[in-house]
């Protein structure tokens, strides 16, 4: 029994080497740089808004079997092209965000097929081909902004072109456009327009019901726009209003709720487990309700509720305001993952993921498949870098976007992800420690060395060798397991040779 | 009853097919009963998988020309032109490799690209690819199929660390899964299970024809046909050869109907026949050898060949006649004891074999065999070069490459072999597959060995310069006295050099034969009718 337990603790500890040799690295450095939680941490928080979309996009190539996707360089660009077009046009504010976004989207669809076009002749080498091609169409990048904007469609704006009005210039400041547009938007729009839109899909898919003659269940329709309401009715209730009036919500705020929603939503399950016992049909397999999983959970809760009154992280926790509609727009692309996962199409990615013959065999369109989870990639891309720049508030016009799959694939991978397998979990805890990383090496090496231009040069470090060694570790996992694979699973070596 | 035997599920006429000039189907018939076992045998390449590729209507057949003849299903005459449309018309697969997924669960894996799903909001703006799964339909399909033929297993189990013998049920249950089946094709399907296990599934065969599905069954197992097959085709070298209904037939006689030809004789008896061999003098001997060779797995020999004679090593693809030289050449892990000329091998250290004047043409002659991009002159010498240092030329401390008389050796074995090139500086690679062998064996022969092994052949090359390569080993032997051992699936071929031949049934020696016994035991032999061994010459 014990040499059990101690088998599955060590198995257990050699599976997640990765992050816990990086979580490690990471109390050490920020140990080392003197740094005070309260300067950490919020910078911490800041960087998980500005970074997670574009890390998150990086996990349906990995399902779909293309693996790391270094092309997510391109949906940058066409971000960078867009955002360029729009501030020329002066569209300033969420709206101007809005439309920023909007022409993102095809120039990107455009460009993800391209590259999964691409891929789909270079099966197996995704990863160096989307490498290579990053630094292709730079040069196709430079050429549109250096040449053709301003030589050949005439610009005349001289804040954005050179003086000779060929060219854009090396920096576009987005002060007074598109800075802070998504950071900015008040909680009360947001509850509004979710509301709105919840109303408009309702309408939208019972007429459609209607027009196509198909059953409608009207109680659960009932039911569905009664909740949308009565949560919209909330937020006319005075303490809410106010509340909920700001753009950024309290860390402390934020801990708190998601501790109530815990217990909240444990609760549900347990009456929801009840009912069923009740009526017979409790839920088999993996998704069944477990009790004793559910406690763990609220005394969790209620652990890190607790955790809240440590005066230390009372301060770091007063510290930090997240901009909400970031945060929500990291959580709803998690959502979407997950989702699509549960969908016939994300199905199919899966199954092109694990084994192309299958899926071939199986009468999926191998190569369709593929270009339609580069697309998705790509689009979810280039939107993830126009939160980036609407943070950042400036865009550098031609570096911001050569290190993004550098370090978008490093933070997931010191996640614990690897070139088959990804996750959201992955991706958050990857962003986490990477960024942390970052933030405290220079400082770290500042101080350990007494040198800044030393600590400047960990910081370089750190994102190159994170790979390197992320990926050599990987290597290292892979190659111990097929001798105890070896027997139990014949089709994996297949998946390679085909 | 009497009228289901009328009509056919499945009815092949006259079936042929060319590869680029090579016929290999010369008008084949078959035809299925409805809920009928029908099994369909030949060796290898006697044109079983490409009856079914072209059952299938898989891209290589349509890719490489189409074939001739006519395919009726239910009696009405059909195009297969896409696996997809043999999907449609009901024809299933069970493949010998398993078409699974070990990360998914058995019920993904059995509703694999025919998920249920229920259509949402996203679904109707862009189509039926965003509905959603309906993982609790899925579900009941999934236990539904497997209760069909008998397999009680949590259908939410990943197929990962299940036993090999349940990959196979889960292959059949997503087969019955399919709406409409009414034909299911098991490729070999007892190949990789264990006795028990293959008991099970010809039970689970037995269930699913009694429910109206017809099953063609490809196997080499002559027992197991006796046992659960209605009727059988037999093809041999792509010719229809005969049907037959099981009860009519007997082991014997099928064995006999899938080996038997006439024997033409391959190489001249002018070289004369003046060996005394000795038969006290052994050159190779094996005990409790075994080989680890993915696929072609040796369990256990125990076999002496004698100085001087041509040894032939036969039996089917997979049964582990081809693990027995690579495991002597060390190229895959080896176990138990080879004696060479009586001095004890050691397996474990590579190139140990060449020490002891073995030398060995492989069967992969473009992986292992030819360095593709070197010169025919480099692929002639450079085994030599490095086991007995020849070709080398000192000067002071350096071994330096003798250009000149690598030259001229290479320039005489391109004469005495007869390889077609434009010179000895030409590319191995760009050369033919039969002049390819010969590079092969030249490079072997530089070694001046005193035992040859020979890996088939004969694979892949024409009847010309297939005699030419034989005559050639038969000369050595003569002239030189040279031990030669030949593994090849070509039973023919075997039988008209060897003195003796082994055949390798299951990772066993089944039995030696000599090479007038007759065609029922050879084909016996090769089925596994003899496992464990009937008579050691």
């Amino acid at each position: 029994m014990n040499k059990h337990t101690n088998r599955s603790a060590v198995d257990f500890l050699f599976q997640n080497k990765v992050v816990i040799i990086f979580l490690f690295l990471c109390v050490g450095a920020t140990i080392a740089s003197k740094q005070p939680l309260t300067f950490v941490i919020p910078e911490l928080f800041t960087r998980i808004a500005r970074n997670s979309f574009i890390v998150l996009s990086l996990i349906i190539p990995v399902i779909a079997g293309m693996g790391l996707n270094f092309g997510i360089v391109i949906g940058a660009m066409a971000a960078q092209i867009a955002v360029f077009l729009t501030t020329y046009w002066g569209l300033t504010g969420i709206s101007g965000f809005l439309a920023t976004m909007a022409l993102t989207t095809p120039i990107a669809v455009f460009f993800g097929f391209l590259v999964g076009k691409l891929f789909n002749y270079m099966k197996g080498n995704e990863m160096i081909g989307g490498l290579v091609l990053g630094y292709f169409a730079e040069g196709i990048y430079q050429l549109l902004f250096l040449f053709i904007f301003g030589g050949v469609i005439k610009m005349n704006n001289s804040t954005l072109m050179i003086p000779t009005g060929v060219g854009v210039k090396n920096t576009i400041d987005f002060k007074d456009t598109i800075k802070y547009a998504l950071d900015t938007v008040p909680m009360l729009t947001i509850v509004e327009v979710a509301f709105y839109l919840v109303m408009i899909g309702i309408v939208c898919s019972t007429a459609f019901k209607l027009v196509k003659k198909q059953e409608i269940n009207w109680k659960v329709t009932g039911i569905e726009a009664a909740g949308a309401a009565a949560v919209y009715g909330l937020t006319f209730i005075g303490p809410v209003e106010r509340f909920l009036s700001t753009d950024r919500l309290l860390l402390l705020s934020a801990v708190e709720l998601s501790c109530l929603v815990t217990v909240l939503w444990q609760v549900f399950q347990f009456a929801k487990w009840q009912v069923q016992k009740k009526r017979g049909r409790e839920e088999l397999g993996p998704n069944r309700f477990i009790p004793q999983k559910a406690i763990v959970y609220v005394v969790l809760a209620g652990v890190v509720y607790g955790l809240t009154y440590i005066p230390v992280l009372f301060k770091v926790l007063t510290v930090v305001k997240l901009p909400v509609m970031t945060y929500l727009c990291i959580g709803a692309l998690c959502c979407f993952n997950n989702i699509l996962m549960k969908t016939r199409l994300g199905q199919n990615m899966r199954t092109v993921g694990q084994s192309r013959t299958v899926a071939n065999a199986a009468g999926i369109d191998v190569d369709k498949t593929r270009i339609i989870a580069m697309i998705f990639s790509t689009v979810l891309a280039g939107w993830g870098q126009l939160i980036f720049l609407q943070n950042v508030g400036t865009l550098s016009t031609y570096g911001a976007h050569t290190q993004v799959g550098q370090f978008a694939i490093a933070a997931l991978l010191v996640g614990g992800a690897s070139v088959q397998k990804a996750t959201n979990k992955q991706a958050l805890l990857g962003i986490v420690l990477f960024h942390t990383l970052f933030i405290v090496s220079p400082l770290a090496g500042k101080e350990l060395f007494g040198d800044p231009v030393i600590g400047e040069y960990f910081r370089v470090f750190v994102s190159y060798g994170v790979i390197a060694m992320s990926l050599a570790m990987h290597a290292w996992k892979k190659a111990a397991k097929p001798k105890e694979e070896e027997t139990a699973d014949p089709g994996e070596g297949r998946v390679e040779m085909a | 009853m009497d009228k289901a035997k009328e009509t056919y599920v499945l009815k092949m006429d006259n079936i042929a097919k060319e590869y680029y000039g090579n016929r290999v189907l010369k008008g084949v018939n078959l035809q299925i009963h409805p809920g009928e076992i029908h099994a369909l045998m030949g060796e290898n390449g006697a044109g079983k998988s490409t009856l079914m590729n072209i059952l299938f209507g898989m891209p290589v057949i349509h890719s490489t020309g189409g074939f001739e003849g006519t395919v009726e299903i239910n009696g009405e005459p059909v195009q297969i032109d896409t696996p997809l449309k043999a999907m449609e018309m009901g024809i299933g697969m069970v493949h010998q490799e398993f078409m699974l997924i070990p990360g998914f669960t058995v019920t993904e894996n059995i509703k694999v690209g025919r998920e249920i799903s229920t259509p949402n909001l996203a679904s109707r703006l862009f189509g039926r690819s965003m509905e959603t799964l309906d993982v609790k339909a899925m579900r009941q399909d999934a236990k539904k199929a497997l209760d069909t033929i008998g397999l009680q297993i949590e259908e939410y189990a990943k197929v990962a660390g299940l036993p090999v013998g349940y990959m196979q049920f889960i292959e059949i249950a997503r087969e019955l899964d399919k709406t409409g089946i009414q034909l299911l094709v098991f490729d070999e399907p007892t190949a990789v299970l264990t006795e028990s296990e293959a008991e099970r599934l010809l039970e689970a065969m037995r269930v699913i024809s009694s429910k109206g599905i017809a099953i063609i069954f490809i196997t080499h197992r002559l027992d197991e046909v006796m046992a659960v097959a209605d009727s059988m085709t037999i093809l041999r070298d792509g010719e229809y050869v005969a049907r037959k209904e099981i009860k009519d037939t007997s082991a014997v006689e099928i064995a006999e109907l899938m080996i038997g030809r006439k024997v033409e004789k391959l190489v001249d008896d002018s070289i004369p026949d003046d060996r005394t061999i000795d038969h006290k003098r052994v050159a190779v001997s094996l005990r409790n050898y075994r080989v680890d060779m993915p696929g072609e797995q040796v369990k256990g020999i125990d076999l002496d060949i004698q100085k001087g004679e041509i040894f032939g090593i036969g039996g089917l693809a997979g049964q582990g006649k081809l693990g027995i030289p690579n495991g002597i050449m060390g190229l895959y892990k080896a176990y138990g004891e080879v004696k060479i000329d009586g001095q004890a091998l050691n397996l474990n250290k590579l190139g140990d074999a060449l020490d002891h004047r073995v030398a060995f043409v492989s069967e992969d002659r473009r992986g292992v065999g030819l360095l593709l991009d070197e010169s025919i002159e480099h692929n002639i010498i450079f085994s030599a070069m490095q086991t007995n240092k020849r070709f080398l030329k000192k000067i002071a401390w350096m071994n330096l490459y003798d250009g000149g008389a690598a030259k001229s050796h290479a320039e005489e074995m391109v004469k005495t072999l007869d390889i077609r090139c434009t010179g000895i500086k030409q590319a191995a690679g760009a050369l033919s597959g039969g002049n390819q062998q010969k590079v092969c064996l030249a490079r072997a022969l530089t070694l001046e060995p005193d035992v040859l092994f020979v890996s088939e052949p004969t694979r892949g090359i024409d009847i010309g310069a297939k005699k030419l390569v034989l005559e050639y080993l038969t000369k050595l032997n003569r002239e030189q006295g040279m031990t030669v051992i030949i593994v090849s699936s070509e039973l023919m071929e075997l039988r008209s050099v060897s003195d003796r031949i082994a055949i390798i049934s299951d990772g066993k020696l089944a039995c030696i034969l000599k090479p007038d016994d007759s065609d029922a035991d050879f084909g016996l032999a090769m089925s596994g009718a003899w496992k464990g061994g009937k008579k050691n010459a």
